[in-house]
C-alpha cells in the first residue's frame, strides 16, 4: 500500500527534523551565551568585570535573564495595534532562525554507507533563499515601530527599514561576486569550490577581498549592530523600534538580533572564508568530515568577537551618513567589483587565476 | 508652549517630546522638537523639572549654613559652587585679601581637580550619547580617583562643602600632596587614551565637525560662558580676566578655537584638562613651601576658632557658641563672587540687610545661558545632532533649575 515510500526518504525526513530541532536550540543557546560573552568581553575592554555573580564565572547569568524575561509583565501600550504588536517580534525572529537551514557547517561524508550531511537542506538556490528570508526580517522591525504608537518607535522602525533595504543591495552585490567566481548559487557548492582551489575567496585579490570587506560592513549594518545600531540608537531614540516592548516579546527581538549576527557571520564564512577550510584539502575526507565543523565554529567565534570589538570601540553613525555610505560608497564599489569579476571570469573561464 | 497631546501640526510636521525622561538630555531637560522627517524644524527647551528652591532656602539659613546648599546646584563640580558663594561672602565681610595663602593654593588645586572631574563626566557622557561606550567607562574610572581624593580630604565624595568663609573647613590630611601628585602623573596618558579613541576617529569627526555651529557674535549675544564661548573664538576666562585665589600667579594657557562647532568644544575641553594638570602641578609646588601654615582666617567673628582654643580660652568658646547659634553677621551691602567653573562663568550674588541671614542669593549658572543657544545649534539639523549638541554645551540641570 505504501510501497512508494522509500525508507531512505523517511530516514532523511526524520534526520532533517532532528537536525532542525538541534539547530534551533543550538542557536538559542548560542544567543544566550553570546549575551554573556558580549558582556564579559566588553567588560574586560572597559576595565570592569561583567556579570560574575550568578553561578561560576557568571555562567548561569543568561538562564537567570531568560527566566526574568519570561516572567516579566508583557505590556502593550493602550493605543497600540495589539495584533501587529504581537506578531512583529515573531516576524523578526522566525526568519532569523530558519536561515540556518541551508548553511553547511561541515563537509558531507559517508558513515556506515549512509550519507551524513552537516546541513538541514541543500537547495540549489540556497543563497537566494538566504537573501529572501533575511529581507523578511525587516518587516518585524518596521511593524514593531509602527504598531507601538510611539514616535520614537516609529522613527526607529523607519530607520530600520531604510537601513536594511539599502544595505541588502550592497550585501547581495558583494555575494554575487562570489557566486560568479564559484559558478554556483548553492552554498555547499561554493564552499566546495574554495576547498578545491585551496584558497578561500576572501584571498582572491583584489576582487574577493573587496567583496569580503563590503559584505562585512553591510553585514554589520544588516544586523543593526554598533556602529550601525541606528534603529535602536539608545542615545537618541530611547530604544528605537522596541521601546514599547517588554518581557518575552522584547527578548524575541533580542534573540533575532543575535541570531542574525550568527547568520551573517556564518554566511560570510561560507562565501568568503571557505567554510571548513582548511580542513578538507589538508586533513583528508573522513577527518575533515568530523573536524570541519570545529573549524567553522572557530571562525564563527572570531566573527562574534569582531562584532563585540566593534561595538565597544566605535561611536554611532548618523542616519544620513549611514545611507550615504550605503548608497554612495558600498553599493557602487560592490557593483564595480562585480563587473570586474565578471570580466575576469569571462576572460579566463578555466579558473586560472591571474592575480595570485 | 505646544501642547503634549498635539502630535501633528497643520504643516504636517511631527512634534516629538524629548525628555524629561530621555537617556541623552543629561538630567531632566525637556525638549519639544518639531520634526520634518528626522530634521528639526523648531526646538523649545523646557526647564524647571529639577527646581529645588535652593536660592530661596538660602534666605532662611545663616551665612555658614548656606554653604552646604551651594553644593547641590551644579552637582558635578560642587567645589566651584562652594567657592563662588564663599568668594561673594568674603567680599561682603571685607576679608577677601586676608584669606591665608595656603587656603588659596588648596582652593585652586581642588577647583582644578573638580574641573577635571566635571570634564571627565562630560567627555564620558558625550561619547556615550554618540554611541562610544568605552570612553564612558574609562572616564568614570579616573573621575572615581578624584572623588576618592575628595572623600579623603572631606569625608564626602561629591557634596564636600569644604570651603568656608575665610578659608577651608579643615586642613588637608597628611598624604594629600602625594595622592594628588600621583593622580596628575597618571592622568595625561589616560587623556591620550581617550583621544586615541575619539580625536581622529572618522565616525566621531563625522558626528561633530560642522555640527552645532555658533559664531563668535552669536556666542557673545547669548552670553555664553566657559568652553562653549572659547570654542567660538572668544578668549575669555575668568581665571585670567578677573583672577581670584591667586590664579594670576599660575602659568597656564586658555585653550580656544575659532571653529565654533561640537568638535571645537570637544577639543577645548580636552585641552583644558591638560591645562588643569599643569595648574595642579604648580599648586603642589607652591604648597610645599606653605607647610604648617594657616588654612583659615584668624578672625573669630567670621571663622570658627580651633578646637584646642575652645578648650582653653573662654572667648573662643563664646565665639564658637555665637558662630554656631547666630552665625557670622556682615554689614549691609551686596557682593558678587565670580569664578570660572567647568561650565563657565559661575557667579553668586549675595545681598545682605545686616542680619545673620542673606536677604537674597542669586546664582549666575553658566549652564542656563549656554542652554539658551541650543535651539540655534539644532534647528535644521537631524535628531542625532540634537544629542551631540546637548552633550557639547555640557549642561547640568541642577544649576539651571536651582
Amino acid at each position: 500500500m505504501f510501497d512508494w515510500i522509500s525508507w531512505n526518504v523517511v530516514l532523511a525526513v526524520i534526520a532533517a527534523f532532528v537536525k532542525a530541532f538541534v539547530v534551533v536550540n543550538a542557536l538559542l543557546v548560542a544567543f544566550a551565551y553570546m549575551t554573556l560573552t558580549e558582556r564579559k568581553v566588553m567588560g574586560r575592554m572597559q576595565v570592569r568585570y561583567g556579570p560574575n555573580r550568578v553561578g561560576p564565572f557568571g555562567l548561569l547569568q543568561p538562564i537567570a535573564d531568560g527566566i526574568k524575561l519570561a516572567f516579566k509583565e508583557d505590556v502593550t501600550p493602550s493605543q497600540a495595534n495589539i495584533w501587529v504588536h504581537t506578531i512583529a517580534p515573531i516576524m523578526a525572529l522566525v526568519p532569523a532562525l530558519i536561515i540556518f537551514a541551508v548553511i553547511p557547517i561541515g563537509p558531507s561524508l559517508l558513515i556506515a554507507d549512509q550519507p551524513w550531511t552537516w546541513y538541514i537542506a541543500n537547495i540549489n538556490v540556497s543563497y537566494l533563499y538566504v537573501t529572501a528570508v533575511a529581507s523578511l526580517g525587516v518587516y518585524g522591525l518596521v511593524l514593531a515601530g509602527w504598531a507601538s504608537n510611539n514616535k520614537y518607535s516609529l522613527l526607529g522602525g523607519l530607520r530600520a527599514s531604510a537601513q536594511m533595504i539599502s544595505y541588502e543591495l550592497a550585501q547581495a552585490a558583494a555575494a554575487l561576486t562570489v557566486v560568479i567566481l564559484a559558478g554556483s548559487i548553492n552554498l555547499y557548492e561554493i564552499v566546495e569550490q574554495q576547498n578545491r582551489s585551496l584558497i578561500p575567496y576572501a584571498l582572491y585579490l583584489p576582487v574577493g577581498l573587496v567583496a569580503f570587506a563590503v559584505y562585512l560592513i553591510a553585514g554589520v549594518a544588516e544586523t543593526n549592530r554598533a556602529p550601525f545600531d541606528l534603529p535602536e540608537a539608545e542615545g537618541e531614540l530611547g530604544a528605537g523600534f522596541h521601546t514599547e516592548y517588554s518581557g518575552f516579546k522584547w527578548s524575541m527581538f533580542f534573540m533575532a538580533e543575535y541570531v542574525n549576527m550568527v547568520n551573517v557571520s556564518a554566511i560570510a564564512i561560507v562565501l568568503f572564508l571557505g567554510g571548513w577550510w582548511p580542513a578538507v584539502p589538508y586533513l583528508g575526507e573522513t577527518v575533515a568530515g568530523i573536524v570541519g565543523p570545529i573549524f567553522f565554529l572557530l571562525k564563527l567565534a572570531l566573527f562574534m568577537f569582531f562584532f563585540i570589538w566593534l561595538r565597544s570601540t566605535l561611536p554611532r553613525l548618523r542616519f544620513d551618513r549611514l545611507m550615504g555610505l550605503g548608497w554612495k560608497v558600498l553599493f557602487p564599489v560592490a557593483l564595480v567589483n562585480l563587473m570586474v569579476t565578471a570580466v575576469i571570469v569571462a576572460l579566463w573561464p578555466t579558473g586560472v587565476w591571474p592575480f595570485i | 508652549m505646544v501642547m503634549l497631546s498635539e502630535t501633528r501640526t497643520e504643516s504636517g510636521t511631527m512634534i516629538l517630546n524629548m525628555g524629561p525622561q530621555h537617556p541623552s538630555t543629561h538630567g531632566v531637560l525637556r525638549l519639544l522638537l518639531e520634526l520634518e522627517g528626522e530634521v528639526v524644524v523648531n526646538c523649545v527647551p523646557d526647564i524647571g523639572f529639577l527646581h529645588t528652591g535652593i536660592e530661596k532656602t538660602m534666605e532662611a539659613r545663616n551665612y555658614h549654613q548656606a554653604i552646604v546648599l551651594t553644593d547641590r546646584t551644579d552637582y558635578l563640580s560642587p567645589i566651584s559652587n562652594n567657592l563662588s558663594y564663599v568668594l561673594a561672602c568674603e567680599k561682603l565681610f571685607n576679608i577677601e585679601h586676608d584669606v591665608p595663602r595656603r587656603a588659596q593654593v588648596i582652593r585652586v588645586i581642588l577647583c582644578e581637580l573638580s574641573r577635571i572631574a566635571s570634564h571627565l563626566i562630560w567627555l564620558g557622557t558625550h561619547a556615550l550619547d554618540l554611541g562610544a561606550t568605552t570612553v564612558f567607562m574609562y572616564c568614570w574610572r579616573e573621575r572615581e580617583q578624584i572623588l576618592s581624593i575628595f572623600e579623603f580630604i572631606s569625608g564626602v565624595r561629591m557634596m564636600t562643602s569644604y570651603m568656608r568663609i575665610g578659608g577651608l573647613a579643615a586642613d588637608v590630611p597628611e598624604g594629600f600632596e602625594e595622592r594628588v601628585a600621583g593622580f596628575v602623573r597618571s592622568l595625561p596618558p589616560r587623556i591620550n587614551d581617550y583621544e586615541a579613541l575619539l580625536t581622529r576617529n572618522p565616525i566621531f569627526l563625522d558626528r561633530t565637525r560642522d555640527i552645532g555651529y555658533l559664531s563668535r557674535e552669536d556666542a557673545l549675544k547669548f552670553g555664553l560662558a566657559g568652553p562653549c564661548l572659547r570654542a567660538s573664538g572668544v578668549q575669555f576666562d575668568v581665571r585670567v580676566q578677573f583672577p581670584y585665589c591667586g590664579y594670576e600667579e599660575y602659568d597656564f594657557d586658555v585653550p580656544y578655537s575659532n571653529e565654533g562647532d561640537v568638535y571645537a568644544r570637544y577639543m577645548v575641553r580636552v585641552r583644558e584638562m591638560r591645562e588643569s594638570v599643569k595648574i595642579i602641578r604648580q599648586g603642589l609646588e607652591k604648597l610645599k613651601g606653605l607647610k604648617g601654615e594657616e588654612y583659615r582666617i584668624d578672625n573669630p567673628k567670621i571663622a570658627f576658632p580651633k578646637r584646642e582654643q575652645i578648650h582653653r580660652s573662654m572667648e573662643s568658646l563664646i565665639h564658637h557658641f555665637k558662630l554656631v547659634s547666630e552665625g557670622p553677621v556682615p554689614q549691609p551691602g551686596e557682593a558678587y563672587g565670580i569664578l570660572e567653573s567647568p561650565r563657565g562663568e559661575q557667579g553668586t550674588y549675595v545681598f545682605s540687610d545686616g542680619s545673620n541671614k542673606p536677604h537674597r542669593v542669586r546664582f549666575r549658572p553658566p549652564g542656563f545661558y549656554n542652554l539658551q543657544a541650543l535651539p540655534q545649534l539644532v534647528i535644521g539639523r537631524m535628531v542625532a545632532d540634537v544629542v551631540a549638541c546637548i552633550g557639547s554645551i555640557d549642561i547640568v540641570l541642577g544649576e539651571i533649575d536651582r
